[in-house]
């Protein structure tokens, strides 16, 4: 059991995510970094499918009623735990009384508390995760509020007692090469095009990949809006039938400033697609605070799997080290 | 030579692991129909996670370290030139609606964008037999086909970021009710307050792709 002292207001419960249920609309939810979400899952012995705190706000306090391993991962969040401080990618063993508090972090965005078996909330369309949207899963369908208790289901034997951190991965995955140099603050994201990227003028597309488009605080877990110098408009008004769309796509709306979608985005939209964040940058786009800014750089779909295949190597290390750790207990 | 009875679907990447298939205009039932089909037998392929049917379109979303792109085109469009027949038994709908007022702040603007009055676009709204194309965008939402050409008005410039769930409205030549409270770039003519989906069922959405919709105009609603 662990109990909720306090909230910095947009705390839920998230799993890898609702899949299988975009026929009746439902989209996928689960956390804005599955990437950190993976790998905080991995630390405290856990399945791929059990559900964690996703924390977008901070400060957040809870205290822990029976002895689990936790770990913190995503942003650079640091957890304390009884005022003592940890490293950020870190798991730990907590006793019961024990406050472990995530203050506001340095820089990135979102953080992950992830706990040994997984938090116990009742499967919704087969999934424990929030669908915020449209109120349902995780605790009531609702973000968290002080003194919520969350039960947790029994975990994977993980008796040892060792503290250990795994490299980031903004330290374990190569950056992406860059076309021009960014400036302090800005986030390099790769993109694929996207069906209405020809009607978009070449001009229109250079404007694209060397602005800087700044996060606005418009932005949540539905879509990241972005403001910018450039007026992204299509040649012609294009007025489409509406399809399904994947988080990371980028809509453009006909006051031509661009939309990003999120993990809580609707599962069918109809405005202009310029293009698509690769699935390799989609944690570098969550871990992008509001008021910092994006650059988008086109890549081919082979760069696009390359990409991926570099995530997917660092997740291979991170599993193995893990699995090192845990074996002798 | 064999002729193929459909135009072929034009495809667009979405990502690594999504694909969009579109059909060519105009939108009809009987492609809609196809899709359904197609999106049925696509489902069951292995390494994909979900065939999404859209508005005379398909999107399949895979995982790319197991299914190469290509060779999934391939399988589409063998499947959309020989579709295999599925039974889907259409259900009827009878939605009452208020029209305009605190719930539909739009019927001005679509009336004057096509140049009608208000009470046309009351009765044409409500005369028409509207066919579910999918469920989309959020839990519950269908998409209806069958909007009269009058009426056709493009979405807002700024989508709002709160319409309430029971609003009727108009996206292009679609339109639809709000099934939740949320966010929609589409114009707001009128209210009802049906619900549209309960997660806690075995069949969460009241409408199905293929179902007939019908709106009543009302005064107000009991």
């Amino acid at each position: 059991m662990m109990e909720i002292l306090s909230t910095g207001g947009l705390t839920t419960v998230q799993d890898a995510g609702r899949r299988g249920f975009r026929r009746y609309g439902v989209g996928i939810s689960g956390p804005l970094d599955a990437l950190a979400a993976q790998v905080g899952n991995l630390m405290v012995g856990n399945a791929p499918d059990a559900a964690f705190l996703e924390v977008v706000i901070f400060p957040l306090r809870v205290q822990f009623k029976q002895t689990t391993r936790i770990a913190v991962t995503g942003s650079d969040a640091q957890m304390e735990v009884d005022g003592q401080r940890c490293p950020p990618w870190w798991s730990v063993v907590v006793q019961p009384g024990q406050i472990v508090t995530l203050r506001a972090p340095q820089s990135g965005g979102v953080a992950y508390v992830c706990v040994a078996g997984g938090i116990d909330v009742p499967v919704v369309l087969g999934s424990r995760c929030t669908d915020l949207k449209a109120g349902f899963g995780g605790l009531d369908g609702r973000t968290l509020r002080k003194g919520d208790s969350l039960s947790l289901l029994p975990s994977r034997a993980v008796n040892s007692t060792r503290r250990f951190g795994v490299f980031p991965p903004c330290a374990g995955i190569p950056l992406p090469e860059m076309e021009a140099p960014l400036s302090d603050k800005t986030t390099l994201v790769r993109v694929l095009p996207a069906a209405q990227w020809e009607s978009f003028s070449e001009p229109t597309r250079e404007q694209f990949q060397t602005c800087d488009w700044q996060i606005t605080p418009d932005s949540n877990r539905i879509g990241m809006r972005l403001s910018g110098d450039a007026q992204l408009k299509p040649e012609k008004a294009v007025e489409l039938l509406s399809h399904g769309i994947v988080p990371g796509v980028v809509q453009i709306p006909p006051q031509g400033q661009p939309i990003v979608m999120q993990c809580d985005a609707q599962t069918a939209g109809g405005y202009p697609k310029m293009a698509t964040v690769i699935a390799a940058d989609m944690w570098r786009l969550a871990q992008a605070p509001i008021g910092s800014r994006l650059r988008f750089q086109c890549v081919n779909m082979q760069q696009a799997l390359d990409a991926n295949d570099e995530v997917q190597a660092y997740l291979a290390r991170v599993k193995r080290a893990v699995d090192f750790l845990f074996q002798d207990v | 030579m064999k002729v193929p009875l459909v135009s072929p679907l034009s495809v667009s990447a979405l990502g690594t692991d999504a694909l969009l298939f579109d059909c060519p205009p105009p939108m009809s039932l009987a492609l809609q129909e196809r899709i359904l089909m197609v999106a049925d037998e696509l489902s069951h392929q292995p390494g994909v996670e979900e065939a999404v049917p859209g508005m005379n379109n398909l999107m399949l979303v895979f995982d790319s370290t197991q299914v190469d792109s290509a060779q999934l085109q391939a399988v589409v469009n063998q499947a959309w030139l020989h579709p295999k027949q599925a039974q889907r038994a259409a259900r009827e709908f009878e939605l009452p609606v208020v029209y305009g007022g605190e719930y539909g702040v739009d019927l001005e603007h679509v009336a004057a964008h096509n140049g009608i009055s208000t009470q046309e676009v009351i009765e044409l709204h409500s005369a028409a037999t509207y066919t579910v194309f999918f469920l989309g965008a959020h839990p519950g939402f269908a998409y209806l086909g069958g909007l009269h050409e009058k009426l056709h008005t493009p979405r807002r410039a700024q989508p709002r970021l709160k319409v309430q769930a029971g609003c009727v409205s108009i996206g292009g030549a679609q339109t639809g009710v709000q099934a939740q409270t949320l966010p929609s770039g589409w114009n707001v003519i009128g209210f009802t307050d049906r619900r549209f989906f309960d997660p806690t069922s075995a069949s969460p959405a009241l409408l199905s792709p293929g179902d007939v919709v019908r709106f009543r105009a009302v005064g107000a609603l009991s």
